[in-house]
């Protein structure tokens, strides 16, 4: 902050800005840091000294020792599990599908709707996605009706079931893979043709090239955003609600269930799995930005 | 470059049967509400309830104040960063970043555990319990919108900031006489207009569909509406579910025409 | 026979299009630095990716070495190519880029080791062998693209405007590594560029080509004292275009706006017509600077001097155009006044007929 010599006050406003010891010229931030701190910051930092409240008002890390009750840990289990689930297979599916759309020969306008598509999809989450889904793979929904009506095999039957880990991850892949999508299209984008030429040239088959060029290259952005798909999937809550009403035991869903009825019957150990959630997702985050900052680097 | 378009298309066609197949077993399924009759009854009786037309509405309201309250304060505080502080970059950017370290869930846990009570700072209180009166919750709720939607706001407009020099415009301006109000309102805002649409518009669509803060905060929303309308009926949320996607559709189709070309964006889960 | 041969290359990117390369045919001895020169869109960079494998002909033959390349793929073809991008792999070291060719042929490990540090020597970046692209310079960075064509020991060496993005000072050093660098391995090199100096000081001929043809291959110093066409006057060096009559075409006099002058003899015209002729600046004199007696002279007024260091060059109005000439600076001279009357005094030989290119004409006053 390179500031000229200071000169004595001379005005009232002058004044008060050195009063302060803030420099007037941050009087334009202003409202954004209160709205932060009104509605960022403090509820955080109010969760985090209620995880570490006892009932009767002292400081304690039962709490967070509390966490390791095997039904806590068992819903922290279940929410790691589907987001790595629908997270690898969502980057895995929606990298193929970006690299249909840059790499071969697939028309412009049938690119240009599935970017649409996707961007719609990526969006489209929550309870009208939950019934959706529902009235797609539900007890009657149409393709179950399909399927059995076509080709007499009842899903249901052969021990599938909507309202489980398998249909939830279904119905979150709907807007993990477009979302892969999205981000992925630039990055291979932005693999220079020359490069390509350049290995060619060098004699490389096409595997090689993918191997020992394109792959480490956009591996930062493909683990980045696989790490993003995790951090959705993790933090989703309408979504699984909607769909499995409390059935599965998610996190996301026990906290729910606390903030509408001390189902822990210790409030403390709410706030400790909020911030359990909270930590987990900052991990995720600060491995995104670093990787983020690893891809930067070499697509520029 | 001929067998890879072979491949090309089989992904893209797995790609757009696994998006339009649940879309069209609810569109066929919400035809079916009277039985043996392929029609919109169903929507009719969705459209028809009372209760329907007062959540839209309300949640339609409480997107356009998140939408306006969000401008304000996301441009003012973008094109000062920009201009005059620029070392704040930093920290303004890593705020954009926190509400993806704090889901809608944990958010409104944070709100009702502090908002229930005054928000007091020692003996002197600064806030009455926001939790207690209808209108002070809807702050909370219209709070946590803007918070769900800041990092795509500022990055839109921050983006959009960059790219018309606003450090340049800015000078010319003030060299011309103009003063903050009419540099910012009659300059800046104008040229922003794509990336402010943008971010209304996918403000607009996170906050319609919301559920978990307007549940928690037990505000009459279409979110909540929704749901509870899931366990009573099968017929409406199916339509509704299609309405639903189809406004969605329509926001992004405008977004699409408003940025042509710039990056997309993208709001990811609920 | 020569090492490559390219016969009646014509190459067309949509059927209702102009055609970017046609009626190309060339010789490249082995061992011989060829570069292709000419303004942006003349074709000269669609026919090195045709040589590359990049793109494949619409017609036309491509040989190397005797055996028809023309439809092998691109990563059969044993060429280095050097970019004007660097397309250096950003995730890789120095040495691994250099020694990538080896490595996807699979030769053993110790040989590639060996063949890197040779690579590395011969470009003088021993001491960056582990460093990444992002941290060296652009010219550093095109040694590096250099050394990692060459690692393959590749029978053709093709070059696509490799110094066009870096700075003037490292151009002309850089250039002159690549010459020898070239020189000292021996391996047959085919150069693109747009910049005259860069292809008159590097190579053995020129191939100097517009809107998708070939206008004239020679050396450079055939290229610059005995251009065959227009464009070919104009592109290569500065040039005075200018009209004249023909008055006599057994002897060569012509009328140049009301002045005569005497010229080559000149076979093809007849007296009376109106044809081009150039005059290159520096065949020019100041009248009376001592050269002895010459043949033409020619009245005007002087425009403007511009100093250029080394090199003074003045233009001078004349009836209707103005020529411009250089003289070598000399301290104890006093430089032409703006407006002051001046006659200049050139040779025969400095008049050139030049018949029109087959591309558009560009003028360099």
């Amino acid at each position: 902050m390179a500031q000229a010599a200071v000169a004595p006050p001379k005005t009232s406003s002058d004044l008060i800005a050195r009063f302060g010891g803030i420099p007037l010229a941050w009087v334009g931030v202003l409202p954004f840091f209160l709205f932060a701190l009104l509605f960022l910051v403090l509820p955080s930092l109010s969760l985090f000294t209620g995880s570490f409240t006892a009932a009767d008002g002292n400081f304690t890390l039962q709490n967070i020792l509390d966490l390791s009750r095997p039904d806590i840990v068992s819903a922290y289990t279940l929410s790691i599990q589907i987001s790595v689930v629908t997270a690898v297979l969502g980057a895995l599916f929606g990298f193929f599908i970006a690299y249909a759309l840059v790499m071969t020969g697939v028309p412009g306008p049938v690119r240009t709707s599935m970017v649409t598509a996707c961007g719609v999809a990526s969006n489209f989450a929550g309870v009208p996605l939950a019934f959706a889904f529902v009235a797609a793979l539900g007890r009657t929904g149409f393709i179950t009706q399909f399927l059995r009506d076509t080709f007499n095999y009842n899903i249901y039957d052969h021990g599938f079931n909507l309202y489980s880990f398998l249909g939830l991850s279904l119905t979150y892949l709907y807007f993990q893979f477009p979302l892969m999508v999205l981000v992925m299209m630039p990055a291979l984008e932005g693999l220079k043709r020359e490069w390509r030429e350049a290995s060619q040239n060098l004699g490389a088959s096409s595997f090689q090239y993918w191997r020992y060029v394109a792959l480490p290259i956009l591996m930062p952005s493909i683990l980045g955003t696989m790490i993003l798909l995790f951090g959705n999937a993790f933090g989703a809550y309408a979504t699984a609600y909607a769909l499995t009403g409390g059935r599965l035991q998610l996190v996301t869903i026990q906290i729910g269930a606390q903030i509408r009825g001390d189902v822990l019957h210790n409030p403390g150990l709410g706030y400790a799995m909020a911030l359990g959630m909270v930590v987990i997702m900052a991990v995720s985050i600060l491995a995104y930005t670093w990787l983020q900052r690893r891809a930067a680097r070499w697509l520029q | 470059m001929k067998r890879s378009t072979v491949w090309g298309w089989f992904w893209v066609i797995l790609g757009v049967l696994y998006l339009v197949i649940p879309l069209w077993g609810a569109f066929d399924f919400s035809l079916r509400a009277e039985r043996d009759v392929i029609g919109f009854a169903a929507y009719a009786r969705a459209f028809a309830d009372d209760d329907f037309w007062r959540t839209f509405i309300f949640s339609n309201q409480m997107a356009l104040i998140s939408i306006v309250i969000s401008v304000l304060l996301i441009v003012l505080t973008a094109y000062w960063v920009q201009l005059k502080l620029p070392q704040l970059r930093p920290i303004v950017e890593f705020i954009t970043l926190l509400p993806f370290v704090i889901p809608a869930i944990i958010l409104v846990f944070g709100y009702i555990k502090l908002y229930s009570r005054p928000l007091a700072v020692g003996p002197i209180s600064l806030l009455p319990p926001l939790t207690n009166t209808d209108f002070s919750t809807n702050i909370l709720l219209v709070a946590g919108y803007v918070v769900l939607a800041l990092p795509y706001m500022y990055r839109s407009v921050d983006n959009g900031l960059r790219a018309i020099d606003v450090r340049t415009l800015t000078e010319a301006a003030q060299s011309l006489g103009a003063n903050w109000i009419t540099i910012m309102f009659r300059i800046i805002m104008p040229n922003l207009r794509a990336a402010l649409l943008s971010g209304a518009l996918l403000t607009f669509a996170i906050v319609v569909g919301e559920l978990t803060i307007a549940t928690f905060l037990g505000r009459p929303a279409f979110g909540p509406y929704l749901q509870l309308l899931g366990q009573h009926k099968a017929y409406e949320p199916a339509a509704l579910s299609i309405a639903s996607f189809l406004l969605t559709w329509g926001a992004m189709i405008l977004i699409y025409f408003v940025t042509r070309g710039t990056e997309t964006q993208t709001t990811g889960a609920h | 026979m020569a090492f490559l041969e390219l016969s009646n290359i014509r190459k067309q990117f949509s059927s209702n299009a102009a055609p970017a390369v046609q009626d190309f045919n060339l010789s490249v001895e082995r061992g011989e630095f060829v570069s292709f020169l000419g303004p942006s869109g003349c074709g000269k960079t669609t026919t090195l990716r045709m040589i590359a494998g990049f793109e494949q002909p619409t017609a036309g033959k491509i040989a190397i070495n005797g055996a028809d390349v023309t439809h092998i793929p691109a990563n059969k073809r044993r060429i280095g190519m050097v970019f004007q991008s660097y397309a250096l792999f950003p995730n890789m070291t120095v040495a691994d880029n250099i020694g990538f060719g080896l490595r996807v042929a699979h030769r053993p490990k110790a040989e590639i080791e060996a063949r890197v540090e040779e690579m590395l020597k011969l470009i003088h970046l021993t001491n960056r062998a582990k460093h990444y692209p992002a941290q060296l310079s652009g010219g550093q960075q095109q040694r590096v693209a250099l050394a990692r064509a060459i690692a393959i020991k590749p029978e053709l060496l093709l070059l696509d405007e490799p110094l066009s993005a870096l700075d003037a000072k490292i151009r002309v050093s850089l250039r002159t590594e690549i010459r020898a660098i070239q020189r000292q391995t021996g391996v047959t090199a085919v150069y693109v560029t747009h910049d005259q100096e860069e292809a008159m000081s590097l190579s053995d001929r020129i191939v100097v080509m517009s809107e998708g043809r070939i206008e004239q291959v020679g050396t450079p110093f055939e290229i610059y004292n005995f251009p065959k066409t227009q464009f070919v006057a104009s592109f290569v060096g500065t040039l005075n275009q200018l009209t004249a009559r023909v008055v006599d075409r057994t002897v060569g006099t012509l009328d140049l706006e009301g002045q005569q002058i005497v010229g080559p003899k000149l076979d093809e015209a007849i007296n009376g017509e109106m044809i081009s002729i150039a005059l290159r600046p520096e065949m020019i004199d100041l009248d009376g600077a001592g050269k002895g007696e010459a043949v033409n002279h020619l009245r005007g007024r002087v425009e403007e001097t511009t100093f250029l260091g080394s090199i003074v060059r003045t233009r001078v109005k004349l009836r209707d155009s103005v020529i411009s000439f250089d003289t070598f600076n000399n301290p104890n001279l006093t430089l032409p006044q703006r407006g002051a009357e001046i006659t200049v005094v050139f040779p025969r030989e400095a008049v050139l007929t030049l018949k029109p290119s087959r591309g558009t004409v560009e003028s360099e006053i």
